[in-house]
């Protein structure tokens, strides 16, 4: 266990020496900051856009931050040759795929806390008013999902040689599943044969990542989601977790590590 | 002989100066953009309506409190609540039912993606409707000719947020961009009697209202909703002055274009008992 919380730490002090996390705090927080400056009808309790709008911009760069941190992870490892000295230690192959994931994990879940303190600032300076357990649960909720979104990049980045593709590849697919993923089974109603299989079988297949998206209960305060609720969405994040780190582990037993 | 580099340099750009000093007065009025028009029409031209659509169906989804279909979700494509609420319009139970876009779960992920979601329809009150005043603000700024952007968010500030000054500026700039809107007119003119209670600057607002619908043949042909607004408020407006023949007379021409005649004409028959009743008072008085 220490080997993987050795590998995590190094993952984590990644994430603050690059300038990534700090160049999309700076924007999230310039763009929120400018947005809530706007004087609309001379009424300063208008509130709503700018968590909005706030939301927005943190889901965006925590999926970012998640994605570009682990899809990079062990194509440097490999290109810098680094991997080789580590998997000597001894440091077994399933050690080095958990440890890349909860350091990545971690360092995403630090930059949310930075992220979220921050919204909770600017909204409840403007509303007087600091619902910190509907902040919990959508901060915890967004978190189990961006494990699930972590263990996908670490898969595709033993598929795929660059990181570059494989952040690609991941956004899409993550931002296909948050967009439409909840719809497929509305969509494929209307299609014939064999399509509507089709659709049905990716509804089914895919994570349901949208629903650990509870933006909407936070920007039009609509309070707690049932705690139960959020126990059974975290299995459920922590059961195709499970499965894409299995899959990073098979994949990677089999892998040529020479570049 | 042989030119300096610099030199050359130097002279292109004197003459570049010399033609855009010539050229730039000249230039800006080839185009029809003219100096009032905003930021985003010179950013986005005429692609900024699409934006303003947008927007202001962002003010619609706010106003339900995030209650709202997606494009995936089947649901009559009607009139936007903010808008049926700047007219009067109330919710009844069969709209209620039409409302329900979710329907029942088709499946485990739909039943329990649910618990995530906002599922209850509701209205934004107590104030709280001023959450939908910055999606109107910059849907009028993305395009000034959307007459419903003025009304409603006129409608909202005086009614809900008790704010008309505000709403008789956010109309009067509707009307410098759109000088023959009737709608607009219509609205100044509830604002007026509503909230000022000016009868007088009301019923001069109004008329020259009716007096835009009649000009816009558009609007004479499909558009006669406005010309039952506009002539029914100038007859209450008149009751309510106590001038009951002309009330009776807008009544009347209300009653031509109107879905419920008969409810027009019951108002007709209670003035026309209240006219008997004043001119039998007197003669009672003489015996």
């Amino acid at each position: 266990m220490n080997t993987i919380w050795t590998l995590a730490g190094i993952v984590i002090k990644e994430l603050y020496r690059r300038k990534d996390f700090y160049v999309l705090f700076v924007l999230t927080a310039l763009i929120t900051i400018a947005a809530g400056m706007v004087n609309f009808f001379d009424d300063p309790k208008i509130v709503r856009y700018v968590k909005d709008i706030c939301m927005l911009l943190i889901w965006i760069s925590a999926l970012l931050i998640a994605i570009v941190t682990t899809a990079r992870q062990i194509p440097a490892e490999r290109e810098s040759r680094t991997i080789f000295p580590l998997l000597a230690k001894p440091v077994t192959r399933g050690q080095f795929i958990l440890g890349k994931f909860f350091g990545c994990w971690l360092a995403t879940g630090i930059a949310l806390l930075v992220f979220y303190v921050f919204f909770a600032i600017i909204t409840g300076s403007r509303e007087q008013h600091w619902p910190w357990l509907t902040y919990l649960q959508a901060i915890w909720l967004q978190w189990a999902m961006l494990a699930v979104v972590i263990a996908l990049s670490l898969l595709g980045s033993i598929i795929s040689a660059a990181p570059s593709s494989t952040t690609t590849i991941c956004f899409i697919a993550v931002a296909g599943i948050l967009l439409v993923g909840g719809h497929l089974n509305t969509v494929a109603l209307h299609q014939s044969q064999p399509l509507q299989t089709i659709f049905y079988t990716i509804y089914f297949l895919i994570p349901h990542l949208e629903w650990f998206d509870i933006r909407d209960r936070v920007v039009y305060d609509w309070g707690l989601v049932s705690w139960l609720d959020c126990v059974l969405a975290t299995l459920y994040a922590a059961a195709y977790t499970g499965l894409f780190l299995l899959l990073t582990w098979i994949g990677f037993r089999r892998k040529s590590l020479n570049t | 002989m042989k030119a300096s580099p610099y030199l050359v340099l130097a002279f292109v750009l004197m003459v570049c100066f010399t033609l855009a000093t010539g050229i730039e007065p000249r230039a800006a009025t080839w185009s029809n953009r003219s100096k009032s028009d905003n930021v985003f029409s010179v950013l986005f031209g005429d692609g900024r309506r699409l934006f303003a659509n947008q927007f202001f169906t962002m003010a619609d989804v706010y106003f339900h409190s995030g209650y709202y279909p997606s494009v995936f979700d089947l649901r009559e494509e009607g009139q936007k609540e903010i808008v049926a609420e700047s007219h009067g319009h109330t919710d009844s139970p069969e709209d209620e039912i039409k409302e329900d876009f979710l329907g029942k779960p088709k499946d485990w992920i739909d039943r329990f993606g649910r618990h995530f979601r906002i599922t209850e329809h509701t209205h934004l009150e107590h104030s709280n409707e001023r959450e939908i005043l910055p999606w109107l603000r910059l849907a009028a700024d993305m395009d000034p000719q959307k007459i419903e952007t003025y009304t409603v968010g006129s409608y909202f500030l005086r009614t809900h947020l008790n704010r008309p000054q505000e709403a008789e500026a956010f109309l009067r700039e509707g009307l410098q961009n759109n000088p023959s809107s009737h709608e607009i007119l219509f609205e100044l003119g509830r604002l007026y009697d509503e909230n000022d209670h000016d009868t007088g600057r009301a019923r001069d607002v109004w008329q020259l209202a009716l007096y835009r619908w009649s000009k816009d043949p558009e609007a004479v042909k499909d558009n006669k909703l406005a010309f039952e607004e506009i002539t029914v408020h100038l007859a209450r407006l008149e009751r309510e002055a106590g001038n009951w023949q002309q009330a009776i007379n807008w009544f009347q021409a209300a009653q031509k274009v109107s879905p419920d005649p008969n409810a027009l004409q019951h108002r007709i028959d209670e003035i026309k008992k209240k006219m008997a009743a004043q001119t039998n008072a007197p003669a009672a008085v003489l015996h």
